[in-house]
């Protein structure tokens, strides 16, 4: 009988199984950041532990960092506290950290990859839940609390049960003008944001095959927002291309036996799941959120739903989420007006995210009612981004070019809505004052889609608005 | 590393309606602000709080029947969204030792068990009668008993069984909800094990 990634990655990295039944699981890439840290850090000082590896965690501050003012001290010292606790932790423990200064700080979920420190086969954690992005190249990834945060950073293990597995098969070609982001809503819509609890997702199938590494991170990224803790997809060519030569892969002899042991890693055809469900890619269509959770999300050209035609147990959330928003119930979602697009996030920060959206603006400006904002993953997202001329064809069709951060898809720093604005968001929460605003109001989408809402000023299908066919 | 042996959680209650709240809801994410997590209970539900003040209605936390409230009780799926371990933390910092709701999100569901906050499912049939007794009566006593699986009622007949997991179940009724005294106790088998993997070896 076959097994599959996680099956392999599990038995690999189990250590013993626990009194109460949980696996003690070997934790082989810890990645930090500044918010849920500083806390882990003084409990294991208390309890008079070390960092047991510490060249095992990586580092780099993302959720409070100021995109625009980033000279230090920042204004909010708060913030300013967080960052300067983080960096005398990292140097008091000898943890690598991607600090401000480095040329390669950014989103912690961004930063890995690109440092090549994600890979394949390997189990990762980090005080976040978005941590399944990193499943896009075949690791089982965890987002964990900070006592985890503890418990990684003094035994490099943490507690955990083993999770069931659900293969979801998207095969086909998606059509035009339809995205990783739209993918991954449609899952959401369909499955519900709780159906993933105790799964992990394998996700697969020739949609998947076809999708860039960073087409993968989108969606495994969203996992959690539909109850899986972990998202993976099987590492193949694609994978093994995008690290190739980046900072932290394996090199000469090493790439070698690496390569041999990722091919190895992915699930046997035969594997058993608990769980198989499927998708046709051309039955889905640029996809949209209308409400407060990230499964109430409709295809653009459908109206607001009626709350009352919903199933029992989704109404009484509906309900909910039409007041906040302020939407009439069997109006079209085409033509809602918005005041703030946001590019950017752990979801939709990445190159291949703006170098998509400035394909299609240049030589169009956003409407004048709207503030739109481009928030590069990392720097080094950034970097290229500018040598490559995007950050001037964002700036000249009116949108704010940033420094590296979460920025707006969280209330942790300047960049926050204010009042009820709605925004066209990039990110992956619409959850009440996710966006630092308490009656603020997001609606998600992919990049291009916010870049269609933010020209047009209103909620908009971007195959129209771009030419997209 | 002692600790209390949770086998029974005893107290007031009180009922937040409502699927899916989310940890951003909890404790909004500019109170994350903070490198400890003293002083977070006062934040608890700050943005739905105000939200429903500005709507003319009052929060269950800010009904005053419901002061000293220990058991939390909600619908399905609490705790979604962000890891934050802060959520609990605050939770448990307003004065709240136990949750009943009908599903929790999985990270929500760990992180409370490491905090000794045992998390229990209740059918929603069971949460509605639970939650119309606590509105008739808030100084109804709850007990929720991890021995006999039972929420019961001192002043009613009321008893309905819950759902805890074994691997949370036992560790909270043994002292060991807090993991990292049985992590620790494996450390050599921890350097073994890392000693046997390429990537982390080499």
């Amino acid at each position: 009988m076959g097994k599959t990634l996680l099956d392999k990655v599990w038995e690999e990295h189990t250590v013993r199984t626990l009194p109460d039944g949980r696996t003690q699981l070997l934790i082989g890439t810890h990645l930090i950041h500044e918010v849920t840290s500083p806390q882990a850090f003084g409990m294991v000082r208390d309890l008079g532990l070390k960092v047991l590896y510490p060249n095992r965690t990586f580092a780099t501050v993302d959720h409070i960092v100021p995109t625009d003012q980033r000279a230090e001290p920042f204004s909010d010292p708060l913030a300013d506290a967080m960052v300067k606790e983080l960096r005398k932790n990292c140097a008091e423990s000898g943890v690598t950290f991607f600090d401000l200064p480095s040329g390669n700080q950014g989103i912690v979920h961004i930063v890995g990859p690109e440092q090549g420190i994600t890979q394949p086969g390997t189990t990762i954690a980090c005080g976040d839940s978005h941590t399944s992005t990193h499943g896009a190249f075949g690791a089982i990834a965890f987002g964990i609390g900070t006592s985890q945060v503890r418990d990684v950073l003094a035994t490099q293990t943490m507690a955990i049960g083993k999770p069931k597995v659900r293969r979801i098969n998207v095969d086909g070609k998606l059509a035009p003008g339809v995205y990783s982001k739209d993918v991954i809503l449609h899952i959401i819509r369909h499955l519900g944001v709780n159906g993933g609890i105790g799964y992990a997702y394998e996700f697969a199938g020739s949609t998947f095959d076809a999708f860039t590494q960073e087409e993968r991170m989108t969606v495994c990224n969203m996992s959690i927002e539909g109850g899986a803790r972990v998202g993976y997809v099987n590492p193949d060519e694609t994978t093994f291309e995008y690290l190739r030569g980046r900072p932290y892969s394996p090199k000469g002899a090493e790439w070698d036996a690496a390569v041999a042991r990722w091919k190895a890693v992915a699930s046997d055809k035969d594997a058993v799941y608990d769980d198989i469900v499927n998708f046709k890619a051309e039955a889905i269509l640029p996809t949209i959120t209308w409400g407060i959770t990230p499964g109430q999300a409709i295809f653009i050209d459908e109206a607001i739903p009626n709350p009352d035609d919903l199933p029992e147990k989704d109404r009484a959330t509906a309900h909910e989420a039409i007041e906040h928003m302020k939407l009439t119930a069997g109006t079209p979602a085409i033509g809602i007006k918005i005041d703030v697009a946001f590019l950017g996030s752990c979801t939709n920060g990445r190159l291949s995210d703006l170098q998509e959206v400035a394909k299609h603006i240049r030589g169009r400006k956003v409407a004048s009612h709207v503030k739109a904002i481009v928030v590069p993953g990392s720097q080094g997202v950034a970097s290229v981004a500018e040598k490559m001329g995007l950050a001037e064809i964002f700036r000249e069709a009116g949108f704010e070019w940033r420094g590296a951060g979460c920025s707006m898809c969280l209330g942790m720093n300047p960049d926050k809505l204010v009042g009820d604005q709605l925004c066209a968001s990039s990110s992956n929460r619409n959850f009440k004052g996710r966006q630092g605003s308490p009656t603020g109001r997001t609606m998600l989408m992919s990049p291009i889609m916010v870049a269609a809402a933010a020209l047009t000023g209103e909620v908009s299908d971007a195959r129209k608005v771009f030419g997209i066919h | 590393m002692a600790l209390e042996k949770i086998t029974q959680v005893s107290g007031c209650g009180v009922f937040v309606p409502g699927d899916d709240i989310d940890t951003d809801r909890i404790i909004p994410a500019r109170f994350m602000k903070c490198v400890t997590f003293d002083g977070l209970g006062e934040f608890a539900f700050a943005d739905a709080k105000l939200a429903e003040k500005a709507a003319g209605r009052l929060h269950a936390l800010d009904d005053s029947r419901f002061n000293g409230a220990t058991i939390l009780i909600s619908g399905s799926n609490f705790g979604c969204g962000s890891s934050r371990e802060h959520a609990p933390q605050a939770l448990y910092r307003y004065g709240f030792r136990a949750i009943i709701a009908e599903s929790f999100a999985e990270i929500f569901f760990g992180n409370s068990t490491t905090l000794g906050i045992p998390c229990v499912k209740m059918s929603k049939n069971d949460i509605a009668d639970l939650a119309a007794l606590i509105e008739k009566n808030p100084s109804i006593q709850v007990t929720i008993d991890l021995t006999e699986s039972k929420v019961t009622t001192d002043d009613v007949d009321f008893a309905a069984e819950f759902s805890l997991p074994g691997h949370a179940r036992e560790p909270l009724m043994n002292g060991r909800w807090d993991s990292i005294a049985d992590l620790v106790d494996g450390l050599e088998d921890v350097k073994t094990r890392v000693a046997t993997i390429p990537y982390l070896s080499c």
